[in-house]
């Protein structure tokens, strides 16, 4: 089985991903862009264990899936909260840990 | 029981009575601590006379018992055992410790009443009693230099016992640094004996000592004489003793008990234990019967001066210790032991009756404000008087055997320097008769102050809180005794106390009386079978000439302290201003303290402020400090930058790292 479809595909959606992180300033762009990261990576894995015929790698996809799922609402949560408390949404203006 | 069993319930009973008193400090109600402490001492007592027995009952050969708890220390041929040592001489010093301290005990829990300190007090005092027997009881160095220390420590605590008191602290203080010389030259002294013999137990030492050390060996003449400056570091013999005037600043049954009976006669003791030692080094010994003659005389004459009636009465301590020194390295063990035994009895007894004159006084020393005591405080009076008669060494007293067996003892050793040591203790026993009865007739006889006044119809005494050194207000709130404390001689367990020290100031020579009874001597017999000069004493004859001469002396002394403050009083004032000179060099105490200040404390006080205004400031702080924290403050500043607080920097931060770290493996693996 040739793989190097789906690791090309994994990559593009990992750079756009990649591409939305650092370049987007509202967070819950930056949510979705880390999603897409974590997404590209599950393609990778789950198409590695094709590759191998090993079921692990799906699995780790699954185990990757629960801590995006995690992620996303304590990300939600913290956004939502941000909102409520009238705190601009943007992530170059939340810069209270700088040294 | 065993002798060792008593030996080691000896040491329980003081240690008990310390921990429980100690720990019980805020439930003790009114003088239950008091009492406590008494009742552990009177028991520790209780199990001295088991072990006087026990050792009675033994055959004179097998009078040196050694008990074992446990090794203390066994390493790399360090063998210390925690034993006890049961033998005469340690039996009469714990009689002698422990029966003196239990009636200082019943003195003071009258004395100390409504003290805010009430328990602290009992507690450090039952500590102090331990502390002594353990160094009494030891039966090697190390356990030596564990009681030596802790004494040392306990008499600190009790005489800044009133913290409050900034000359009290400051005394507490003195002492400790004095008594810790001491306690290092000891520490040497046990170093070299162990280099040469390999062993710290007495028996082992003085067994082995014939052995390694020749006649007059240097090492051992070192040993000896480094024993010497603890012996007079402790005993306040010169130059070590400018610490013991001070330490009058402690409460009055402290100074009966610490500084005057026990334990600044622990030098006597060392010296008299680690005789085998002087005797094979004669002139360590001749060194230390010439300092104690020094002392006996120079404090003689101080104490001739002295207005402070309780400094009199250290001064007259210092001296009479000086005796007992002579006596032991003069080879006079018997003699020198016997004047200790006699001299705790008087002593305790002056300083409990100075104490009740000072309570009367409302905290007062000074004598000039004293006078005509005598009617208000009868009971006093009498005992004071019978202290000052057993001092000056008047006939029949127990004073004057001890005194006069010391004096006998060195004209007999012969040669030249002994008999003038004796010319001189003779001398100095004139001294003394005159000043204990300037005490008696400044403070008993003559005008009456207004506090005798007040305590004839019937009133208490009442305390002015003020230094009665620097006349400051006193901080009455803590470590201070309350308004109440006054109570002069009425309450019965300050007389009880002092009845029987009475007694036994007036009968304690029938121990030893010439020619008459050698209980005393052959009971100590054991502890001195290797001595060459035991036996030797003078003829019975001799030692009454010599006890005839001594009653004279004191008589005369007697006579003219009458003669110049009751006969003719005011002379004295007259002679004061005659002889300026002399009088302010005595009053001075021959300038001892004014030297050490310029010779140490202002030196090294001058260079503790140099260190702390150059080195410590400009050096420490300056340069070391100041320069750590330039160099912590750069490298903080510098990674402050990085820290930019923009998430999506530190996303490209990672990003790029995560590149990296892919092109570095991608280059190993190509």
């Amino acid at each position: 089985m040739d793989v190097s479809w789906y690791i090309v595909l994994s990559a593009l959606i990992f750079c756009t991903g990649l591409a939305g992180v650092l370049s987007r300033r509202n967070p819950l762009v930056v949510l979705l862009s880390l999603e897409l990261l974590l997404n590209a990576g599950n393609l990778a894995l789950v198409a590695f264990s094709r590759m191998w015929g090993n079921a692990d790698g799906q699995i780790f996809a699954l185990v990757v899936m629960v801590v995006a799922a995690c992620e996303v609402v304590v990300g939600l949560g913290v956004i939502v909260a941000m909102y409520r408390n009238r705190i601009p949404i943007d992530v170059d203006e939340m810069s209270e840990l700088r040294g | 029981m065993s002798t060792g069993t008593w030996g080691w319930l000896i040491l329980a009973f003081p240690l008990a009575g310390c921990i429980i008193i100690a720990l019980g400090w805020r439930l003790w109600p009114g003088r239950t601590a008091g009492w406590l402490g008494s009742l552990a001492i009177a028991l520790a007592f209780a199990s001295s006379i088991g072990a006087f027995l026990s050792l009675l009952s033994k055959d004179p050969e097998h009078r040196q018992v050694v008990a074992n708890a446990f090794d203390y220390i066994n390493i790399a041929g360090l063998h210390v055992k925690l034993s006890v040592l049961v033998d005469p001489l340690s039996v009469v010093m714990c009689l002698i410790v422990s029966g003196v301290s239990m009636l200082i005990h019943v003195y003071s829990v009258a004395y100390m009443d409504s003290d805010r300190g009430y328990v602290r007090f009992f507690s450090y005092l039952n500590y102090f009693v331990f502390s002594m027997l353990l160094l009494v009881l030891a039966s090697n160095f190390v356990i030596l230099i564990v009681g030596w220390a802790f004494v040392g420590a306990a008499s600190y605590l009790l005489i800044s016992f009133w913290y409050r008191r900034a000359t009290a602290v400051r005394a507490g203080i003195k002492a400790f640094v004095m008594n810790v010389i001491g306690d290092v030259g000891l520490v040497i002294a046990a170093f070299l004996l162990f280099d040469k013999t390999g062993t710290l137990d007495y028996a082992g030492v003085f067994a082995r000592a014939p052995e390694v050390f020749h006649h007059n060996d240097g090492v051992l003449v070192a040993a000896c004489l480094m024993l010497l400056v603890g012996a007079f570091a402790k005993s306040a013999q010169l130059p070590l003793h400018t610490w013991l005037p001070d330490a009058m600043e402690g409460p009055t049954p402290v100074s009966a008990l610490i500084h005057a009976a026990t334990m600044v006669t622990a030098g006597v003791y060392l010296i008299a234990r680690t005789h085998p030692l002087f005797e094979l080094a004669p002139t360590a010994a001749d060194i230390a019967a010439i300092t104690g003659t020094a002392t006996l005389f120079m404090a003689g004459t101080i104490a001739l001066v002295v207005t402070d009636l309780k400094r009199v009465i250290a001064y007259s301590t210092m001296s009479q210790i000086g005796y007992m020194i002579v006596g032991v390295s003069s080879f006079g063990y018997a003699a020198g032991i016997f004047h200790l035994m006699t001299h705790a009895f008087f002593k305790a007894l002056l300083f409990m009756g100075a104490g009740s004159v000072i309570s009367a006084m409302g905290g007062i020393q000074n004598m000039d404000r004293m006078g005509g005591f005598r009617r208000a405080m009868p009971f006093t009076f009498v005992t004071f008087t019978i202290g000052a008669l057993a001092l000056s060494g008047f006939p029949l007293m127990s004073g004057w055997f001890s005194k006069d067996s010391i004096i006998g003892f060195e004209f007999h050793r012969g040669g030249v320097l002994f008999p003038a040591l004796g010319v001189v203790a003779l001398i100095t026993a004139f001294i003394t008769a005159f000043y204990a009865f300037r005490m008696v007739f400044r403070t008993f006889f003559g005008e009456q102050a207004p506090e005798a006044v007040e305590l004839e119809e019937g009133q208490l005494a009442h305390g002015e809180h003020v230094n009665p050194l620097t006349g400051e207000a006193e901080d009455t709130e803590v470590g201070f005794p309350g308004a109440d404390h006054h109570i002069a001689e009425r309450d019965w367990p300050m007389r009880a106390a002092m009845a029987p020290l009475a007694l036994l100031s007036v009968v304690g020579g029938i121990v030893l009386i010439p020619g008459v009874t050698d209980w005393f001597e052959a009971f100590l017999e054991p502890s001195f079978k290797d001595s060459k000069y035991y036996s030797n004493i003078p003829g019975s004859g001799a030692e009454w000439l010599g006890l005839v001469l001594g009653g004279l002396i004191a008589i005369g002394g007697i006579g003219l302290a009458w003669l110049l403050y009751i006969r003719r009083r005011g002379v004295t004032l007259r002679l004061a201003e005659r002889f300026r000179r002399p009088h302010d060099f005595l009053s001075h105490k021959w300038y001892f303290d004014e030297a050490y200040d310029a010779v140490f404390v202002r030196p090294i006080g001058n260079f503790g402020s140099f260190s702390r205004r150059v080195i410590e400031s400009r050096f420490v702080q300056g340069f070391i400090v100041g320069g750590a924290v330039g160099v912590v403050r750069a490298g903080t500043s510098a990674a402050r930058a990085v820290q930019t607080g923009y998430v999506r920097a530190y996303a490209l931060l990672l990003v790029i790292g995560v590149l990296a770290l892919g092109l570095y493996f991608l280059l190993q693996s190509s």
